[in-house]
């Protein structure tokens, strides 16, 4: 099977990246609600680096790989834009957002919240995110 | 990503079909950000054939509350599917918002 896809870096695109994902684990027979979680949380990085890390730059990629390593899968999702800081990240108070009208900032807690782990790596000008999540 | 509304006694009833994502939810955003919406009572969000929704979607939604909240507009969420309410529930936000199981519940929930 086709494990690995590459595209530019605009915001249609996230179609696509949600449909390979969810093609991919098909074939692992997960719940409706566990299938959802995961295509949303690749979603969620993909969409990050593809607005904030390469400003929707069409001449820019990121590649996308899954696998399954025993009981969990594991994406790998890369670019070559601005380096995540986890250091400067705050879990969103979501109260607050709903007092100042904020529409963004959520995204991450959800990525964090679903999957069993998430890891930044920034090696010279690349940037890889790694996605955990046990399926069985 | 399809938008439509229908008016009916004082009530907006909205129906999303499609998926609300990054690129999408700009058209939900315009949709409610229409100055002509605040002229009712009560917004009701049909959800039944919402079959994705990500963080950029329930943003448009949460940016929204508090102005709705302020001009005493009620809105409410019916019909969703299990999986898009999980996403809700995952930040907590089905505490903080109204959604109910059908279009029944919604239209008693708004006339209280």
């Amino acid at each position: 099977m086709n494990n690995s896809i590459r595209v530019s870096c605009t915001k249609k695109n996230l179609k696509l990246i949600r449909d390979f994902v969810t093609e991919y684990l098909k074939a692992l027979a997960l719940t409706d609600i566990l299938m959802n979680q995961i295509v949303l949380a690749v979603d969620e990085i993909c969409a990050n680096l593809i607005i904030h890390a390469n400003h929707e730059d069409p001449n820019k990629y990121l590649t996308l790989k899954v696998q399954t390593v025993k009981d969990q899968v594991k994406f790998e999702i890369a670019d070559q834009g601005r380096a995540f800081e986890r250091n400067n990240y705050k879990e969103p108070n979501i109260q607050e957002h709903i007092k100042m009208g904020k529409k963004g900032g959520v995204g991450i807690a959800l990525v964090n919240r679903i999957m069993d782990k998430v890891e930044f790596i920034t090696d010279g000008t690349q940037n890889t995110c790694l996605l955990y999540k046990k399926i069985k | 990503m399809k938008i439509t509304q229908e008016i009916k006694d004082n009530t907006v009833i909205m129906t999303l079909d499609g998926e609300l994502d990054a690129s999408s939810s700009v058209i939900l955003d315009e949709e409610l950000s229409d100055p002509e919406i605040m002229k009712y009572a009560k917004v009701l969000v049909n959800c039944q054939d919402l079959n994705y929704i990500s963080s950029a979607g329930l943003g448009v939604f949460i940016s929204h509350l508090q102005r709705f909240e302020d001009a005493q507009i009620k809105l409410i969420f019916y019909n969703m599917q299990d999986k898009v309410r999980n996403v809700f529930e995952i930040l907590g936000l089905d505490l903080l918002m109204t959604i109910v199981s059908d279009y029944e519940e919604a239209r008693t929930i708004a006339n209280e």
